[in-house]
């Protein structure tokens, strides 16, 4: 009988810690598969931020450099560099991303770093236990903003795609969703379009996964999954924020 | 081989790409801007690769990158800057990442002044960042030492698995020197543990300081400790010039042991009994010397561009305040000949041979 499904290689057959609900095993299968269907498995790093996937070098049968927070673009560019034939990724979550590493995923993008990031925008500090993050939703109550996130007095969310796609140097910027069957498998396609672009040189790609929290939302699964589509994806639209062919066809 | 005149600072660069470095990862800031400036020139000719970072703390973690990707990987900045990279710079000591980091120091604390300083001391071998874990630290003494010693921090960094710093500071940078250059070497990046993408190996290598379980975080600081050992016992480098027949040793390094030099010079000519000792390596410290000369009935007199930081070591060395004297310049102003001679007379006076 023909396998149609198995468990990917570029995945170590390990439990991992993540909590019940989670989205983040989803999106180490994602990356897995992508790396697998291109083929790359022996020539990928990873880099792996502060956060809850902070033991991301665990789950994956890949090397790994494990970074301080904030700085996995900047690892990221130093392995790059040494190794471009090398498929380097970092998998970061949105207070590592967006808060104490702003300065680097712009300057990494700016440069067009041949580099693949997997950005999980979940709206809240998961490891640390539930903080206000950078993507916080106005309103939404944390154990930093526990009167609901105040616009007045701490701003407004950051929409990484969208302010990654006022420069230049970004080749591939999309922003998907993993709170359904049909948004997992349109994931995978973005993430493995976002590698096969840098083993194709074509420089620097990022892939926001929207995702989810129950543990720091105080929901259920299917609650936070719910959660996802009501109010996050209007908050943060779907889609293409920078098309490879707009870096790639400069005579069209 | 031929002798060309050069910089501190470019010595310096040169002696590294000489060495083998091909990855140099900075950000600018004065009195150490000849070195990414050289960098910028030199690297494309040698098919290495220079990067400006938007920070020091970009710098250091695109260091942290390269060099567990297994490459001979520099950086370079100045007290401030070095601050700022104190945070990467723990991380490459807890995950065991051999790099070479460059700090020509200016007067601080703060923003400071851009006059040289030795006021890092502390930050250099004590720590700097977060964590029980050392450098290996080398004080060049000239332009030629700027060379010699960066190769020889490359080598170190590597065999060690650990990070290297050089310290220095402008007047070393600025001063131009002969310098005879060893021929241009390539070192690949290949270490057997280094993350290139596993390329056959049955088991990926991660590169982390992370020890979550208590008893794994002490097991690997034990392991950590037990390196320093091993370099405490077999890296220590002094130069020591007339300490034997010496009644008083004088004890610098860098800049001010060039002073104190000038000034032995002249209190020789006076038939004065001065030494000089002159840690090369600052971490580990050069105690063993110090002790043997203590118990030989000698004086110490610490010169030092600080209120007073080498003087600690030196004092932990000898193990009796009373046989240390110092004197310290402030951040900002270098100490003369002129001042050093005399202070030098007046503790030999103090002591009866005046």
């Amino acid at each position: 009988m023909k396998k149609v499904f198995a468990y990917p290689r570029a995945l170590s057959q390990r439990r991992t810690h993540y909590c019940p609900g989670c989205t983040h095993g989803i999106i180490h299968r994602l990356v897995a598969e992508a790396i697998d269907d291109l083929g790359i498995q022996e020539r990928t790093v990873g880099i792996a931020p502060v956060g809850c996937a902070v033991l991301a070098y665990d789950y994956f049968d890949v090397d790994f450099q494990e970074a301080a927070h904030g700085r996995a673009p900047a690892v990221a560019t130093g392995v790059k560099r040494v190794h471009p034939d090398a498929v380097v990724f970092s998998y970061q979550g949105d207070g590592d991303l967006a808060s104490i590493g702003m300065a680097e995923i712009i300057h990494a993008a700016t440069r067009g770093e041949n580099i693949t990031v997997i950005f999980v925008n979940n709206t809240v500090y998961g490891m640390t236990g539930g903080q206000m993050a950078p993507t916080t939703l106005p309103g939404q109550k944390t154990t930093t903003s526990p009167y609901g996130r105040d616009t007045a007095t701490v701003g407004y969310p950051i929409r990484v795609c969208e302010l990654l796609a006022t420069l230049d140097g970004p080749a591939y910027l999309e922003r998907v969703s993993v709170h359904d069957p049909q948004h997992i498998l349109k994931a995978g396609q973005a993430i493995r379009k976002a590698f096969a672009l840098q083993v194709a040189g074509k420089g620097f790609s990022l892939v926001e996964v929207l995702s989810s929290c129950p543990t720091n939302w105080g929901m259920t699964p299917a609650e936070a999954l719910r959660h996802i589509k009501e109010t996050l994806i209007p908050y943060y639209p779907l889609g293409v924020y920078r098309a490879p062919e707009e870096v790639t066809g400069g005579d069209a | 081989m031929e002798r060309v005149m050069m910089k501190g600072n470019e010595a310096l660069a040169e002696g590294a790409i000489r060495a083998g470095c091909r990855y140099f990862f900075g950000y600018p800031i004065t009195p150490q801007n000849e070195i990414p400036e050289y960098m910028a020139r030199r690297m494309p000719e040698v098919g290495g690769v220079f990067l400006q970072a938007e920070s020091e703390v970009s710098a250091i973690n695109m260091v942290y990158g390269a060099g567990g990707a297994g490459a001979r990987v520099l950086t370079s900045s100045s007290s401030p800057g070095i601050s700022l990279k104190q945070e990467g710079i723990s991380y490459l000591a807890g995950a065991q990442v051999p790099c070479v980091i460059v700090n020509v120091a200016r007067g601080g604390p703060g923003l400071g002044g851009l006059n040289p300083s030795q006021a890092d001391y502390f930050q250099a071998t004590k720590g700097g960042g977060h964590g029980d874990y050392r450098l290996l630290v080398y004080a060049p003494g000239n332009a030629q030492e700027m060379v010699d010693l960066i190769g020889l921090a490359f080598d170190k960094a590597e065999a060690y698995r650990n990070p290297v710093m050089i310290l220095t500071d402008a007047i070393m940078g600025q001063m131009m020197e002969p310098v005879v250059l060893p021929p241009l070497r390539t070192v690949a990046p290949d270490q057997p543990w280094a993350t290139t993408g596993k390329r056959g190996r049955s088991k990926p290598n991660i590169i982390n300081s992370l020890g979550l379980v208590g008893e794994d975080l002490e097991r690997i600081n034990r392991e950590l400790q037990a390196k320093y050992a091993r370099m405490a016992a077999s890296e220590v480098r002094y130069e020591a010039d007339g300490v034997e027949e010496a009644d008083l040793v004088v004890v610098a390094y860098g800049t001010t042991s060039r002073v104190a030099r000038s000034a032995i010079a002249r209190l020789r000519q006076e038939k004065k009994k001065v030494g000089l000792l002159r840690p090369i390596t600052l971490w580990p410290f050069p105690q063993q010397i110090l002790a043997e000369l203590a118990t030989a009935g000698k004086r110490f007199l610490v010169v030092e561009m600080s209120a007073g930081q080498l003087v600690e070591d030196v004092i932990l060395g000898v193990n009796d305040r009373e046989k240390v004297a110092f004197f310290g310049k402030l951040n900002g102003t270098v100490p003369t000949v002129r001042e050093v001679y005399d202070r030098i007379r007046s503790l030999l006076s103090e002591g009866g041979e005046g």
